[in-house]
């Protein structure tokens, strides 16, 4: 039964409909890979066997709009999505122990539909950070090299989805917290359009960037995952779902499709690694191969977007993490203190560097006498930045570029530069700033500088609001040419 | 009638948009669509052998949207909510019921304890009635306003930021009576905090409870331009605020209950000054003699202070009722920088022009309006009409008399109603009768015909009111209590003689021409008739008989 | 640029406590990230509107319609000091 953890899950599902195989045995196969952990992907997972609780039946309506149904697949679930009664911490000490009242919008979305929770992953705390070494629970391996880092923030979903501990599983993008991990670990990550997935219960960080996207192995389970996930939420009053629904990607050629290389986020970028220039440039030409005219474009702003997302992102986070406060629920540190001692203790035990790091910032970004100067100002480079996108799109289809101008790093490289850190986001936080979607698919396998193995390289490509099923199905061409072994040396037979 | 899918499908979708937590306990519910009910009952919650089942009969849903409300009664009344609580309004970010008074922490969801991950969504109701306040303002709606976070630690803000408006409000300008409106917005309230002192855990260290039952409540914030001049002038327009408010049925406006709050701003300036002198916040005046008190204290303070030479500090202060004096809050607690910034999680406020109509339909006749046109129309004096437009209770009682009032002049009711009935009303409180406006206008109606005095007229009205009077109508207790007017003419004229006869001296008197010792003898008619004979009657009959006429 | 006391009044703006060593920290590290961001300064953003909201969407807004509250021990499980079917906090007047 071992090949069952190389299925792709719509082929799993196709194998179920089939009799080859049980919705159980599925299951189990995932639990025990899971429970087997070596990559400190998970932070918590289930067991085999029958759920204690079956799902309740589904109502007509909802299984209706629930789309095919996802036949009890196994689904690894970010730890920062709420699930009633597993604890669920953010990656944060300050949670530790928290078992949520309720269950996440897209997370009870993917139940309805038949999925079935197979672990809480492991992530940077409060989805800060792009290493996962963030996490207050111990960092993540990368399943390709284990002494490099699988990215993050939702690094223990695209650990568990490339190192076979799980078939798919979601994560969150905020500035390319699912693009970046997705890329580094060799497999498919999605982050859709503003407002296309609920926010509701997942763990806010910067709520006006924060989306909800698959991890896959391959383009269609991306498809698949979102199709069941996607849609308005009458708890998340900017959630907006993808009108007409999502379609399953079945396109092979390229043709007639118009490709943007946006200058400033590939060749003029700061620290473009050249092994993964190499396999963006051959992925341009793979393009032209399958009938898609390739051209370079300009978007003027995006190389501020880092800039204007290192204001917006920690201001928004200063006050979405206000509410870890040692009074309601989580840690509280030193009862004996004084109210604002209490709350100081509290913060101070038990938030991370990182997030300390990023609440200061954003503090003072929003503090008396700087809001105009960094929060308005970065605010304005946000809507200059989305104005880029549009005007490319008045000539391109889709934009192009590396998805990390890295392949991955070592554990540790980074930690002692936070601005290091922060510029693995260079060539998605546009994307994120203007609330398009984009996918990276893995493109080839790339040494680092300074040499060694050949380690994944991700190629983004971006489409405008609301575009998911087009996205999907270049992407889906595209996967085909490329024809990437999303298998780690380590689980190859 | 809806169809029979139509009234399924629009049952599962409000099932499945129930708060997760909600669909979670509940479980998997079957929904049954049955064309009536013999008692033609809406729907029926009806567990069977483990089942949750909702029935909902077609016959008495016209379209979707009463299926959806149908739905959540249902499921409301599972969770051991009563038909009242159903009806109750809610907060303004989550489906919680408002309350005063309840257990503490026995009306909170995740939204409003902030757990992690849950989302605001603007409560519609909130927004209809916070327009109608910013209408009956005469402010203008702002076509497109948005909220802020306002941010600060406080034990009483779970979140860690207030939702509030900042920048652009709901509305602004405006005038209420002679005061200007600078601006109207809404936010949400905070929660309960009890100081319970040294009774804590820990020894020695004081400690507070928080009660997040209010957290969440709708607030409209009214803000004044600097008009108004002293204490009473504050009182007085924080009443007509309240009842313009009230009239609105936007809400309870209760001080005592927190429904409504002041603080002033407080500033004092050299006679013939033009700039107005730094300004210090009052805070916790929870009642309008207080708030009367509160801000006299403080301009007692800030004259005193700028006549020794001082100079007024901007600082907040909280208001004691107990001592009624004034405590400055620390500046520790105080020294806050909002770091305001556009809510991430709510989109914007854009009120359409259906509902602004809708808004403006909803409003009734409001104080100011209702004094004008007592005064114009019906010729009232100011004190009356001030009286009756601005106790909105009164006032409404005034208008259903009007409406039965069969040619009894405004003027009289309306000094009946703002004279006899409301001292009545207050000597006997709460526990007092309601009285029928057809009831008092007959009351009246008698005194105007003279058929009893003014007198009878106001014990007919208490004896309305008494509660432990067996009540009838004015005529029956004018028989029954022998009210009626002496007003045959001869028997008053034989009472008189005999008064006359009984008061030799002061009958002298008068007729030596001191008009002023009359008293005696219209006393003596007035003890035997109990009261019943017409004043004017009696004085023109006593002069009569002396030969004075 | 950001100095110690910068850092110690925000960090106190954030209920952070911070260790000497996380000021002095803090303090380079803040400054480094603000340099990089002061680079928006070379922009000319004059007239431009700012974006708070990606999605243009109005007026998403719920009926008023009570809901059932949740019970008060679940509302209490997870506080880390209930009394009195309260939250128990040191008394911010303390």
């Amino acid at each position: 039964m071992d090949d069952v953890l190389e299925l792709t899950v719509a082929e799993a599902l196709r194998r179920i409909e089939d009799g080859e195989l049980t919705a159980g045995e599925y299951f189990d196969a995932y639990a025990e890979a899971a429970g087997g952990d070596e990559l400190g992907a998970y932070l918590w997972t289930a067991n085999p066997g029958p759920t204690a609780t079956p799902p309740p039946p589904e109502s007509e309506t909802r299984r209706r709009r629930a789309g095919d149904s996802l036949r009890g697949a196994p689904l690894a679930v970010k730890d920062i999505f709420c699930t009633e009664g597993i604890e669920t911490t953010a990656g944060s000490r300050i949670l530790e122990g928290y078992r949520p009242p309720y269950t996440a919008t897209a997370v009870r979305k993917l139940a309805d539909a038949g999925a079935r929770l197979l672990g809480k992953t492991n992530m940077d705390e409060f989805a800060m950070g792009s290493s996962t070494e963030n996490s207050g629970y111990g960092p993540v391996l990368n399943p390709w090299d284990r002494e490099r880092v699988p990215g993050g923030s939702s690094g223990g979903s695209a650990a568990a989805v490339a190192g076979r501990v799980a078939p798919w599983a979601i994560g969150t993008d905020t500035g390319g917290s699912i693009r970046q991990p997705a890329s580094l670990c060799g497999i498919v990550g999605l982050k859709p359009t503003y407002g296309a997935v609920s926010h509701y219960g997942m763990i806010a960080f910067a709520s006006s960037l924060d989306q909800c996207g698959p991890l896959t192995r391959d383009v269609t389970d991306a498809a698949l995952l979102l199709r069941a996930a996607e849609g308005r939420d009458a708890c998340d009053s900017t959630s907006v779902g993808i009108d007409g629904g999502v379609e399953l990607p079945s396109r092979e050629d390229l043709d007639g499709l118009r490709f943007g290389v946006p200058r400033e986020l590939s060749a003029e970028a700061e620290g473009i690694e050249a092994g993964v220039s190499e396999i963006f440039e051959r992925t341009l030409g793979k393009i032209r191969e399958l009938g898609g005219e390739v051209d370079e474009c300009e978007l003027p702003h995006a190389a501020h977007g880092l800039s204007a997302y290192y204001v917006l992102a920690p201001a928004e986070a200063s006050a979405n993490l206000a509410r870890y406060d040692g009074v309601r629920y989580g840690l509280r540190a030193d009862a004996d203190a004084d109210l604002i001692a209490m709350y100081e203790r509290t913060r101070a035990a038990g938030f991370g560097a990182e997030v300390k790091r990023r609440i200061m910032l954003g503090t003072y970004a929003l503090s008396s006498g700087y809001y105009e100067a960094y929060y308005g100002r970065a605010q304005r480079v946000r809507t200059k930045i989305a104005d880029d996108f549009r005007a490319a799109f008045e000539r391109f289809d889709y934009l192009v570029t590396p998805t990390s101008p890295t392949v991955a790093f070592k554990i540790g490289e980074r930690t002692a530069d936070p601005l290091a850190m922060y510029m693995s986001d260079f060539c998605t936080v546009p994307m994120s700033l203007a609330g398009i979607p984009a996918i990276s698919i893995p493109a080839g396998l790339a040494e680092p500088d300074g040499g060694g193995a050949g380690l994944p390289v991700g190629f983004q490509i971006a489409a405008p609001a609301f575009d998911e099923s087009g996205l999907l199905d270049a992407a889906h061409a595209l996967e085909r040419a490329i024809d990437f072994d999303t298998r780690p040396p380590g689980v190859r037979p | 009638m809806i169809s029979e899918e139509e009234c399924r499908e629009a049952a599962e979708l409000a099932l499945d948009q129930l708060p997760l937590w909600v669909r979670e306990k509940i479980g998997n519910v079957a929904v049954i669509v049955e064309d009536s009910h013999p008692r033609h009952l809406m729907g029926i919650y009806d567990p069977v052998g483990g089942v949750q089942r909702i029935v909902i009969f077609r016959d008495t849903h016209p379209n979707a949207a009463e299926v959806r409300k149908t739905v959540l009664h249902e499921i409301g009344h599972y969770f051991g909510m009563g038909e009242e609580q159903l009806q109750a309004r809610t907060k303004m970010f989550c489906g919680c019921e408002l309350s005063f008074g309840d257990r503490p922490n026995t009306h909170t969801c995740p939204v409003c304890l902030a757990h992690p991950g849950v989302l605001p969504v603007i409560n519609e109701q909130a927004v209809r009635y916070a327009l109608q306040i910013a209408l009956a303002l005469e402010s203008e709606v702002a076509p497109r306003s948005i909220f802020h976070r306002k941010n600060y630690f406080y034990p009483d803000n779970p979140k860690g930021y207030q939702i509030s408006q900042y920048d652009i409000p709901l509305a602004r300008g405006g005038w209420l009576g002679d005061v200007r409106i600078h601006r109207v917005h809404l936010e949400e309230d905070a929660a309960k905090l009890t100081h319970v002192g040294e009774s804590g855990r820990i020894h020695g260290s004081a400690t507070s409870l928080v009660d997040f039952n209010r957290g969440g409540t709708p607030l409209v914030e009214i803000v004044t331009e600097p008009d108004l001049r002293d204490p009473a002038e504050a009182r007085e327009w924080a009443q007509l605020l309240r009842t313009t408010v009230k009239q609105l049925g936007v809400s309870d406006v209760n001080m005592e209950e927190g429904s409504l709050r002041c603080d002033a701003n407080v500033s004092v300036r050299r006679a013939g000054a033009e700039q107005l002198g730094t300004k210090t916040e009052l805070k916790n005046m929870n009642s309008f003699r207080f708030l009367e008190r509160g801000i006299a204290a403080e301009l007692e303070r800030q004259t005193a202070l700028l006549e020794a030479g001082g100079q007024v500090e901007q600082e907040t202060f909280h208001f004691d009722p107990r001592t009624a004096s004034l405590t400055p809050l620390r500046s520790k607690e105080y020294a806050h920088d909002y770091r305001y910034f556009p809510e991430p999680d709510l989109v914007p406020l854009a009120p359409t022009e259906e509902m602004l109509r809708h808004a403006r339909e909803a409003l009734p006749e409001l104080p100011a309006e209702r004094r004008e046109r007592y005064e114009a129309e019906l010729g009232l004096p100011e004190v009356t009409a001030r009286q009756l437009a601005f106790d909105a209770q009164l006032g409404d009682f005034f208008e259903r008399a009007l409406a039965v009032a069969d040619g009894v002049e405004p003027g009289v009711l309306a000094n009946w109603v703002a004279g006899e009935l409301s001292a009545a009303q207050r000597h006997f409180g709460p526990d007092g009768r309601e009285v029928d406006p057809a009831h008092l206008v007959a009351v009246a109606r008698m005194v105007v015909e003279k058929r009893i005095t003014h007198a009878s007229g106001r014990e007919v009205l208490h004896t309305l009111i008494d509660p432990g009077s067996s009540v009838g109508d004015p005529e029956e207790i004018v028989k029954a209590r022998q009210l009626a007017a002496v007003s045959d003419a001869s028997e008053l004229e034989a009472i008189v003689e005999r008064a006359i006869e009984a008061e030799p001296a002061a009958a002298e008197k008068v007729k030596a021409g001191n008009p002023k010792a009359i008293g005696p003898i219209v006393g003596a008619v007035m003890r035997e008739t109990n009261g019943r004979a017409d004043g004017g009657e009696v004085m023109r009959l006593i002069r009569e008989q002396l030969g004075l006429d | 640029m950001i100095d110690r006391k910068q850092v110690l009044h925000v960090g106190r703006l954030a209920r952070l406590e911070l260790t000497d060593d996380e000021v002095d920290r803090m303090s380079g590290e803040l400054s480094t990230i603000l340099d990089h961001v002061e680079r928006m300064n070379q922009l000319d953003l004059e007239g431009v509107e700012p974006t708070s909201h990606i999605v243009p969407l109005e007026n998403v807004l719920r009926a008023d319609e009570p809901r059932p509250s949740w019970p008060r021990e679940q509302v209490l499980e997870p506080a880390p000091d209930p009394a009195e079917g309260a939250f128990r906090v040191p008394s911010p007047q303390a």
